[in-house]
């Protein structure tokens, strides 16, 4: 409920059909990842598909770390979503394979990471960022390239702790994986 | 043995190396040396946990006899946990606890490297997302065993002194039994041949920048964790780490 709704809506009350896939998209554009809430489960990648199975919509998606504390929560918001939204009891399937890889996170999200104040990982992922190579990070805050990293692991296991040299300071970086 | 149990034994194999490391890992938890290593060392923890889950559930739907990944994890007894000897141990000072990490981690890459080759599709596809994270475990650990055998006085004298505690459970990490050695040939398991032959490239590479000897191979160790025969550290931290399950059985999350 927001501030203003009506206490009696209809949302929800028109079953979605097949070709509400596209309102589906748009939905789950709306799922904010719990750790970092400007980036949506669709800019990260972590839904990877939508199509209608036995009447039911069918949602894959993908872990992003074997041990993201998240995984449950987002799944659970996704469903949440999708059922306000019309979609009900919506199937979701857990995909391993392909292995989740920042490579599928979108421009957009890039940039809305750099905007929050994480630095996001940098290009694709070649080897060098996994072979030992710490990539030159820009500060999110002030743009300066004479950055160093303090510790491979941050605040969370997705990103790594940078400083910056110029202003002085720390930023997370989303680490290339 | 048919393949069926045989895989269920090394399922639990990985599963529980993930798991006990990971809670030795949690023990670290407010007492870390540094507040960055504080951060690694819980992220580590956290991503070996992840792993164990994804393997015990998939040994958990191969048992199929009522259980799940959390009553392989927190309701079985001491024999019945098949982790390596190496990660039971206790996490001593650091200079044992990041040699421990960094002997796992290079024997942890090679095989989750091996797998994700696997011919069964489960197997690699869990592979292939772990072999990303551990990379970056062993990374980490490789730097910290040279910055401290190649550190201080102080440092290179503790790097030495942990060796001997760690280096006879090594053992486990070069050889293979026989069940391991039929899921080799069906081509779910890589050649253990292979993996022992990178561990130790891996281990002398880093002991020399880090100017420590390396040990003369370990031979034959009277335990067995394959079959359940673990050091008296496995049941002293089952205790802990099973404690609020047994007090609670019928709890939810």
């Amino acid at each position: 409920m927001q501030p203003g709704e009506l206490i009696a809506s209809d949302q929800g009350a028109r079953p979605a059909q097949p070709t509400d896939l596209a309102a589906a998209w748009a939905t789950l554009a709306q799922v904010m990842d719990p750790e970092v809430p400007v980036v949506s489960v669709v800019d990260l990648g972590i839904v990877r598909d939508l199509d209608w199975q036995a009447g039911h919509l069918h949602v894959v998606v993908t872990p992003t770390y074997s041990g993201c504390p998240a995984t449950e929560v987002i799944e659970s918001d996704i469903r949440d979503a999708l059922e306000l939204a019309g979609f009900k009891a919506p199937q979701l399937e857990r995909k391993l394979t392909p292995a989740w890889t920042t490579d599928w996170i979108t421009d957009s999200g890039r940039e809305r990471l750099r905007a929050y104040g994480i630095a996001p990982p940098d290009g694709s992922t070649s080897k060098r960022s996994l072979l030992g190579e710490s990539p030159v990070i820009a500060c999110p805050q002030c743009g300066s390239a004479h950055t160093e990293v303090l510790s491979e692991f941050g605040s969370t296991a997705c990103k790594a702790l940078y400083r910056c040299c110029d202003c002085r300071e720390p930023f997370d970086y989303f680490k290339c994986i | 043995m048919n393949n069926k149990t045989d895989l269920i034994e090394y399922l639990l194999r990985l599963g529980d190396s993930a798991l006990i490391q990971g809670q030795r890992l949690c023990q670290w938890c407010g007492k870390a040396p540094a507040l960055e290593e504080e951060l690694a060392l819980m992220n580590v923890g956290l991503d070996l946990v992840g792993q164990a889950r994804n393997w015990l559930e998939y040994a958990a739907e191969l048992l199929d006899d009522g259980r799940d990944a959390d009553d392989l994890a927190f309701r079985r007894d001491e024999r019945a946990y098949r982790n390596l000897l190496l990660v039971e141990q206790p996490n001593g000072d650091y200079a044992v606890t990041i040699l421990k990490q960094f002997l796992y981690d290079a024997w942890h890459l090679q095989v989750l490297s091996g797998l994700s080759q696997s011919s069964d599709e489960r197997i690699a596809g869990i592979a292939a997302k772990a072999v990303k994270e551990v990379t970056y475990h062993l990374r980490r650990s490789g730097e910290w065993v040279e910055r401290l055998g190649d550190g201080t006085d102080e440092s290179h004298q503790r790097m030495l002194a942990a060796i001997p505690e760690v280096w006879r459970f090594t053992v486990e990490l070069t050889s293979a039994d026989d069940s391991e050695q039929r899921l080799c040939n069906a081509g779910i398991t890589p050649d253990v041949a292979h993996v022992a032959t990178a561990w130790q490239a891996k281990v002398s590479e880093i002991f020399a920048s880090a100017s420590l000897p390396v040990p003369p191979a370990p031979s034959y160790f009277y335990l067995n964790a394959r079959r359940g025969l673990h050091s008296e550290h496995l049941g002293i931290l089952l205790a802990e780490m099973q404690a609020l399950t047994r007090a609670y059985p019928d709890a939810t999350w």
